[in-house]
């Protein structure tokens, strides 16, 4: 009886690349027919085919990204501690909190503390105080509103920069209302508390309570102490790669690509996806599949050549002398030879002797 | 979104051009309307009142499509009985009601302002139109389908579109015309079950279809998957039967430098004479003789063009002229015979001759048959009519359809049109089937039984082959059935050898240039993924533009070959140490063209191991 194992056992010279490509490629081709035919859900995660593109051209960013934080056993189990953790992390933002305003006549900036939005979120003013620290040393104080004059901050700043001569006048005049605008919105901008680049931190329950949060700083989630290093998880895997290093990116493409798949109903052999992530990161980054990444990097100049941006292929082949030396199956095709794949491989090892 | 507060005054707006202010648009709509229809504005002005923007749009121009309803006033139809009275005894025509304000046409913008009603008796207080007929709601093509109200949408729009290729008399004038491609059906019929727009087209003059018995079973299996088997003796006696009209036309060129084609019969000394066959039919102008029957490549018009290049002086100082053939032959794989031949002038002042072909084209296997119903299907089977099922009557069915193609696609309107033709046919009369308020299946029902005919158009048959009663009753009637002009006899194409590009050296594409099918990048791909490479050798290299080319070992160029020594040369290394390589012609093509780029490709030669 043959063993399960051989009879599994990919075939020598067996063409698995394309194979792989296929394998995926053809349900992508169904995909394209239904996505983007989903009526009435706005903003949502990209699935289906465009998140699919966004995996295999291995994108900076996903469009939405997401953060899956799990918790030390000691906060995993109520709810209310899991919460507790999530609005910790989640970020809140001056303008979630206060009213800011600026008054461009005097050149102030007033910031006023909005109990009815921050209570909730569980803010005191005096956090906010703290936050407003970075942008004034003594802010003026006024029952919840604190004003802030730039033109003082700006003397105080530039008093260390003047030492290299610079008139007097102009530095009054420097500080324009133009400038004033521009600290306000970085002011509303400014985060009260949370972990920058973190936002709408949700409790969810699965088998115990973790936290789903958008963003994607997870290096600043970890810092928490009561999150769980070693099993957070967010689907932009650029940063999984920075964090967590190759092997940890190339799972999470198999498990996104297969998430994508599994989502629309789709069955697609784990061990082709498998395959594609490895040949996406197998030299220590995530290359795209494409004419920046694994396409753009195969030996043969006419392979480069056929696939896009024909000329300027076969100029820099010349320009560096390349030698084509017709491994690729495509580069044999074009030169009109056997394709070294399946049955073309095959070679009568033993020589004859010559005569 | 920027609200906009709303201005105090309306601003009125002539054909999109700001004109001035209303205090009240609204109201000034409506007496603006009232006028219209007191007749004292134009009947084609609209008025649009836009309540949002407060603004009111009167438009007179040209260009809008328009469609009249019956107008509403407080919940009532000004149709009034009496008025339909008095248009029923022809005492008032459609422009009195339009001038009496019952009729209006609205257009894209006014419709609007309104509130239609589909029916009268669900009018209500707000409504402000009727419409003429519920009906109208289907365009041109939509309001000659029966019943489409029967069925499901998809399948009306799919009639719709077969609708438009149906073959009939597309015009009456046809055999003055000289269309590229046309169709005449021999004997069309004007359908049993028509529509009420059907008779106000007129559109009996231009039939395009034939009534025929159409039996609802199978067929052993010769009418699976929306195949028709269809009674050969039917066909024999002229059903769907159509002539294809082909035109063919050339013209007498001027060059310049005075040179001019001719039209004429091509003498041997013409270069590139196809020899006294393909002349055949040629009368002494050189124009093919109506009637004629033509096939193959034989020349319909003969021609013969000057040289492309002027000839040297020979030997004996005068110039020899030694003319082009270019005659005007026949396309391959068609047949038929010449209808008519016309001479005339080109538009720039040439001589034009256009010669009409016809080929009568029976209904074969593979040709398209439709109802207008969406239920297309091919010709699957023709059968001598003592073959097929036959009623106790004697009656053998045309068609035979297969019941599948009816639950799962939703068109209770064929069902419907094949009783209404039936019961039409025993009744002596045609059927109204206009959608919403035609002919009903009770009627049918009547009329079947009143003829001693099953009600529900179920009858007995009998197996034509053995003579057996067949034990079910089988659905069978009357129903129009279209000829599609798709047809096998201009689509069928096959290749083994033929010809090839000049630049590439690879199959030529498509039927008419005889060519191959293309064997495409996806199929590649599919045969690598099998790892068949010896298959992908043959497809690419072997069946398509395989060539050897002599390449010389000490430059890596292609070397040319010297026939006067039997050597091969090559010019760069000044040397004939060349070695014979197979490749693909595509390749030497690409070295051709990377060399164009300034690259020098070397081909370095290397033993097969």
């Amino acid at each position: 009886m043959k063993s399960k194992k051989e009879t599994v056992q990919v075939p020598p010279f067996e063409a698995v690349g394309v194979i792989a490509a296929q394998s995926i490629g053809e349900p992508g081709t169904q995909m394209t027919m239904r996505t983007f035919h989903y009526a009435g859900v706005a903003e949502h995660v990209p699935t289906g085919l465009p998140r699919l593109i966004e995996i295999v051209d291995a994108k900076k960013e996903p469009k939405k990204a997401i953060i899956d934080i799990y918790l030390k056993s000691a906060y995993s189990r109520s709810r209310t501690e899991a919460e507790k953790v999530a609005k910790e992390i989640s970020s809140v933002f001056v303008s979630d909190v206060a009213t800011v305003e600026d008054d461009l006549e005097k050149l102030l900036i007033h910031i006023a503390y909005d109990e009815k939005d921050a209570k909730p979120q569980g803010i005191t003013f005096n956090m906010l105080k703290k936050a407003m620290e970075q942008f004034s040393e003594n802010p003026k104080i006024d029952g919840t509103t604190i004003t802030i004059n730039p033109a003082k901050e700006k003397t105080k700043e530039t008093k260390t920069k003047t030492k290299t001569k610079k008139d007097k006048e102009d530095k009054k005049s420097k500080f324009t209302a133009k400038q004033v605008r521009r600290l306000t919105s970085k002011i509303r901008g400014a985060i009260v508390r949370g972990v920058p680049g973190v936002f709408k931190a949700v409790v969810i329950k699965g088998d115990e309570y973790f936290i789903r949060a958008g963003g994607f700083n997870i290096i600043g989630a970890l810092e928490h102490p009561a999150v769980d290093p070693k099993r957070i998880y967010t689907n932009n895997i650029q940063e999984l790669e920075r964090v967590y290093g190759i092997e940890a990116a190339r799972n999470s493409i198999v498990r996104e690509t297969k998430d994508v798949l599994d989502m629309q109903g789709l069955y697609v052999d784990i061990r082709h996806i498998m395959l594609i992530s490895d040949a996406m990161t197998y030299c220590g980054k995530i290359k795209s599949i494409g004419r920046h990444g694994l396409s753009g990097e195969k030996v043969g100049v006419l392979g480069r050549a056929a696939f896009e941006e024909t000329i300027k292929h076969l100029i820099n082949a010349c320009a560096f002398a390349e030698e084509e030396k017709l491994i690729g199956v495509t580069e044999n095709i074009i030169v009109g030879q056997t394709v070294p794949v399946g049955t073309g491989k095959i070679k009568l090892v033993m020589k004859t002797k010559k005569k | 979104m920027v609200k906009k507060k709303k201005p105090e005054k309306t601003s009125i707006f002539l054909n999109g051009r700001l004109v001035g202010t209303h205090p009240d648009g609204k109201s000034l709509a409506n007496r603006l309307r009232e006028r219209r229809r007191m007749n004292e504005l134009s009947s084609q002005v609209n008025i649009y009142y836009n309540r949002r923007l407060n603004e009111l749009h009167i438009l007179t121009d040209k260009g809008r499509v328009r469609r009249p309803y019956i107008v509403v006033e407080e919940g009532k139809s000004r149709l009034s009985p009496g008025v339909l009275a008095r248009v029923k005894n022809n005492e008032l025509s459609w422009n009195h009601l339009i001038k009496m304000g019952i009729i209006e046409y609205l257009d894209a913008q006014e419709e609007e302002n309104s509130f239609v009603a589909i029916s009268e008796d669900e009018i209500t207080p707000e409504h402000t139109h009727l419409e003429v007929d519920p009906s109208n709601i289907f365009g041109v093509v939509a309001g000659i389908l029966p019943y489409p109200e029967h069925n499901s949408s998809p399948r009306i729009t799919m009639a719709c579109a077969m609708a438009k290729q149906s073959l009939g008399i597309y015009t009456t004038n046809f055999a003055q015309r000289y269309d590229t491609r046309a169709y005449i059906m021999y004997y069309p019929q004007e359908p049993m079950v028509r529509t009420r727009l059907y008779k106000s087209l007129n559109m009996r003059e231009k039939a395009a279809g034939q009534n025929c018995i159409v039996a609802l079973t199978s067929y052993h299996g010769y009418n699976m998957a929306d195949a028709i088997v269809v009674n050969r003796s039917s066909i024999d006696r002229g059903l769907h039967r159509v002539a294809m009209f082909k035109k063919y036309e050339t013209e007498e060129r001027m060059y310049p430098g005075g040179q001019k084609d001719t039209i004429e019969l091509p003498t041997p000394e013409v270069v590139g004479y196809r020899g006294e066959e393909a002349y055949k039919h040629l009368a002494e102008d050189g124009i093919i003789i109506p009637e004629s029957e033509v096939d193959g490549k034989q020349v319909l018009v003969g021609k013969t063009s000057p040289p492309r290049f002027l000839e040297e002086i020979s030997v004996f100082g005068a110039v020899e002229e030694k003319k082009r053939e270019s005659s005007l032959s026949l396309k391959s794989g068609e047949v038929g015979k010449v209808d008519s031949v016309m001479v005339t002038e080109g538009p720039s002042g040439n001589r034009l001759v256009k010669v009409r072909m016809r080929a009568i084209k029976t209904p074969e296997i593979g040709d398209k048959l439709a109802s207008r119903h969406g239920q297309k299907g091919v010709i699957g089977l023709r059968v001598a009519q003592e073959d097929m099922p036959f009623t106790k009557s004697g009656i053998t069915p045309d068609l035979i359809v297969n019941p599948h193609a009816i639950p799962s696609r939703m068109t209770a309107g064929h069902l419907l049109e094949t009783m209404g033709g039936k019961a039409g046919a025993l009744g002596g009369m045609l059927m109204d089937a206009t959608a919403f308020s035609g002919n009903t299946e009770e009627q049918f029902k009547a009329i079947l039984k009143k003829n001693g005919f099953d009600e529900y158009g179920e009858e007995v048959l009998y197996d034509g082959l053995t003579g057996r009663k067949i034990t079910t009753k089988l659905f069978i009637g009357n129903i129009y059935y279209q000829r599609l002009h798709h047809m096998v006899s201009n689509k069928m194409h096959v290749r083994s050898r033929g010809p090839v590009q000049l630049l590439t050296h690879q199959p030529t594409e498509g039927r008419a240039r005889e060519g191959g099918l293309r064997f495409g990048e996806m199929e590649r791909d599919c045969l690598i993924g099998y790892g068949a490479s010896m298959l992908i050798r043959e497809r690419l290299l072997e069946e398509s533009d395989k060539t050897t080319m002599n390449v010389c070992t000490d430059s890596g160029c292609i070397a040319t070959p010297d026939y006067t020594q039997n050597k091969n040369y090559c010019r760069l290394s000044q040397s004939d140490n060349s070695e014979p390589v197979e490749m693909s012609y595509a390749f030497k093509l690409l070295l051709d063209e990377i060399q164009s780029l300034c690259i020098f490709p070397r081909i370095v030669l290397k033993d097969k191991s």
